[in-house]
């Protein structure tokens, strides 16, 4: 007796105690991994640089904090239109979804290229993973030499992120009309993702070391 | 595929909503870019950043991912497990003070990093 009722019950099979199916639990199982290596990253660089005695804030208005925030702007922008896709995907638009995603994809694009070229910039000043540029030496006596590091390795890995959610969106948007609404969802909850990744990485790697002088 | 189809996905917020979460997403980065720049004390500057970005990825994660709208177990099987996991690793933090108070000084710099310089 007890038996049936747990075969019947929720939990006994067969039916989906989450209501989200299996593919959508599976990517917010990912993303729930993913948040704790960006979580471990942020939080060392945070170790390191609370240990050090002095650390760059070599960030100008212009070009850094500038262009950073509009890779915010850019960023946020996407996750509306990736919202409005889902929207159109739920009412079964599916030209109108592709041509949202495809919006989506061009903000990311945009992030990419802003990103890539603050790196150029801050590569061809002499940053390199674990060693500052010599005005910086000078500037900030003793800073560490893990500034390269933990911006790299933190800005490097998201864009990797990124980048692979385009290739992945740019697959939904081609894909759209074969493809189930769940899964422009699921595509939606990864990019959503990057974003609020982002959330953290601007303030704590760019706000947190503006240059006041710059 | 099982004898029971996915419930049909239920359009739980409109244009108006998300747009406006939107806007206090891009209103909570101006202040944050703001507050950047202005001087007071590290701790509680970290502080309020930190309080707004979660804000922020709250904000994202109910609205922008559905999370506000879906079930409750869903919610209490990825959240909790998240946070205590994000809050263990602050465990490391008191080691970090207390090496940085024993590195070499090097004198006349203004504090732009942890608490103890």
């Amino acid at each position: 007796m007890q038996a049936e009722q747990v075969i019947s019950g929720e939990w006994g099979g067969g039916a989906f105690p989450y209501r989200v199916g299996h593919r959508k639990l599976g990517m917010w199982l990912f993303i729930v991994s993913d948040s704790l290596t960006f979580s471990a990253l942020l939080i060392g660089y945070s170790y390191v640089r609370a240990s050090s005695d002095n650390w760059p804030t070599p960030f100008p208005f212009w070009p850094s904090i500038i262009f950073s925030s509009v890779m915010t702007l850019c960023l946020l922008s996407s996750s509306l239109t990736m919202v409005m896709a889902v929207k159109a995907s739920a009412r079964g638009d599916k030209a109108g979804a592709r041509k949202w995603i495809w919006g989506t994809i061009l903000g990311g694009a945009s992030f990419i290229v802003l990103h890539l070229i603050e790196w150029n910039h801050l590569i061809s000043e002499g940053l390199r993973p674990f060693a500052l540029p010599d005005e910086w030496a000078h500037r900030w006596p003793g800073a560490s030499p893990l500034f390269g590091a933990t911006f790299f390795a933190i800005t490097g890995l998201h864009m990797f992120h990124v980048f692979t959610g385009l290739i992945y969106l740019a697959s939904v948007a081609v894909m759209v009309k074969r493809l189930k609404h769940e899964d422009v969802e699921i595509s939606g909850l990864y990019w959503h993702f990057v974003d609020l990744v982002w959330m953290f990485v601007f303030p704590m790697i760019y706000l947190l070391s503006v240059d006041f002088k710059g | 595929m099982s004898a029971h189809t996915e419930e049909e996905p239920h359009d739980a917020g409109t244009t108006k909503l998300f747009v406006s979460v939107w806007v206090w997403l891009l209103v909570m980065t101006a202040v944050e870019v703001f507050l950047g720049y202005i001087h007071f004390d590290l701790k509680m500057k970290l502080t309020i950043l930190l309080g707004l970005s979660i804000i922020k990825a709250a904000l994202i994660m109910a609205y922008f991912m559905h999370l506000r709208f879906e079930r409750l177990s869903l919610i209490l099987t990825l959240v909790p497990a998240m946070v205590m996991c994000i809050c263990l690793l602050f465990v490391f933090f008191p080691d970090s003070f207390r090496s940085s108070s024993l590195r070499y000084k090097f004198s006349g710099h203004d504090q732009t990093t942890g608490v103890n310089p």
